[in-house]
């Protein structure tokens, strides 16, 4: 369950980005995730509404889009598709691989809410 | 400077993105636990700095860490220094047991959090002195899943795979097993009695994740194959003072 850690590491991130944008919130979240990077995502989706319901973010549409696990073959060079469990190459089934693409978790990007024109800002003071 | 153990602080975190535009989205590109490794970064130079070899011990509750400790101390007593920093979710029970075998050891209590993260790491660092410390091993918080996504500013990753607990962990628990760095099949002296655990195979589900880590079976309790892993930390020793300060590795990540 370090999905609402994970959340919370995001959270201080994206407040901090939109503080220094002096953003007046935000509308998207955009990740990056590998199946190897050891996150639950459906846990994920659950724990962001809750954990920034009092946030920057609070509201905001959290997509996420998931990394194929691929591999290179250090033995022929081979670059295969492979599963969790199975890292072996597809070619000539030697194990010593290296994985390419598979384990990201990454922020990638956030549509930031800025502040309102200040004739609007004016409207609304009045 | 930070007060406590020296290291310095982390400079504040700013990005150089371009200011955004309304209705379009900003890149970050930035890793989700980015302040962690920062974090974690900061831990392991100060360990450097130091020259203490720091080793991430993660299995499932009850899979002999403490033990494993215990034993390696009575043997390794007058040849190594080792201290230990120990998370537990309520109790500090391993940490006493730890004291009554020599060994300094501080208590980090999780409370429901299911991992160590590298600033829990810093923040116990306060209560430990390192000073002719060699070894210092971070007691995980006992769980396959979480510990393995949170760098505390270790050099080397030791995972524990019990052998009541089966051969097939490392393929049911792909992230844990793929960042090991040794993997001990602990409570070699049940074998007898499990027929079905077989450490080809669990050495064979590693080789599937490409982990080319050695593995040992041992058994704290009949001290079988304990040899071949203080020889593995003598090796560790070596080979971190001789490249320590160029070539420290953080858990393996492609």
């Amino acid at each position: 369950m370090h999905e609402l850690s994970l959340c919370r590491a995001l959270l201080d991130q994206v407040s901090r980005l939109a503080a220094q944008h002096q953003a007046r919130g935000v509308s998207r979240i955009r990740l990056t995730i590998g199946p190897l990077a050891g996150v639950e995502i459906a846990l994920l989706r659950t724990a962001f509404p809750l954990s920034s319901r009092d946030s920057f973010a609070a509201g905001a549409i959290l997509d996420i889009e998931e990394t194929p696990l691929r591999v290179r073959c250090q033995g022929c060079g081979a670059i295969s598709e492979v599963s969790l469990n199975q890292l072996r190459c597809r070619q000539c089934d030697d194990w010593r691989t290296q994985l390419i693409s598979g384990d990201e978790l990454l922020l990638r990007d956030v549509e930031f809410i800025m502040a309102a024109p200040a004739a609007e800002e004016r409207a609304h003071v009045r | 400077m930070c007060g406590d153990c020296g290291c310095q602080l982390a400079p504040a975190i700013t990005s150089d993105v371009a200011p955004p535009l309304p209705g379009r989205a900003t890149t970050i590109l930035r890793g989700l636990l980015a302040d962690n490794d920062q974090q974690a970064q900061r831990n392991r130079r100060h360990f450097d700095t130091l020259g203490v070899l720091v080793l991430n011990l993660m299995s499932s509750p009850g899979a002999g860490k403490t033990a494993l400790l215990a034993t390696s101390a009575d043997m390794l007593r007058g040849e190594f220094t080792m201290a230990v920093i120990e998370g537990d979710l309520a109790t500090d029970h391993d940490a006493r047991r730890l004291r009554a075998h020599g060994i300094p050891a501080v208590q980090i209590t999780t409370g429901n959090a299911c991992h160590l993260d590298a600033r829990m790491v810093h923040t116990a660092l306060r209560q430990l002195d390192l000073t002719g410390v060699d070894l210092l091993f971070i007691e995980n918080v006992g769980n396959l899943v979480c510990p393995a996504s949170f760098d505390l500013g270790q050099h080397r990753n030791v995972v524990l795979l019990s052998t009541p607990e089966g051969d097939d962990k490392p393929a049911k628990y792909p992230v844990m097993f793929r960042a090991a760095d040794l993997l001990l099949l602990s409570k070699s002296d049940l074998l007898p009695l499990l027929d079905d655990f077989d450490p080809a195979r669990a050495e064979g589900c590693l080789r599937e994740l490409a982990n080319p880590a050695p593995v040992f079976s041992l058994s704290a309790k009949s001290g079988a194959g304990m040899q071949d892993w203080c020889g593995w930390l003598r090796a560790s020793l070596i080979e971190s003072s001789r490249y320590r300060h160029d070539n420290v590795h953080a858990p393996r990540r492609t």
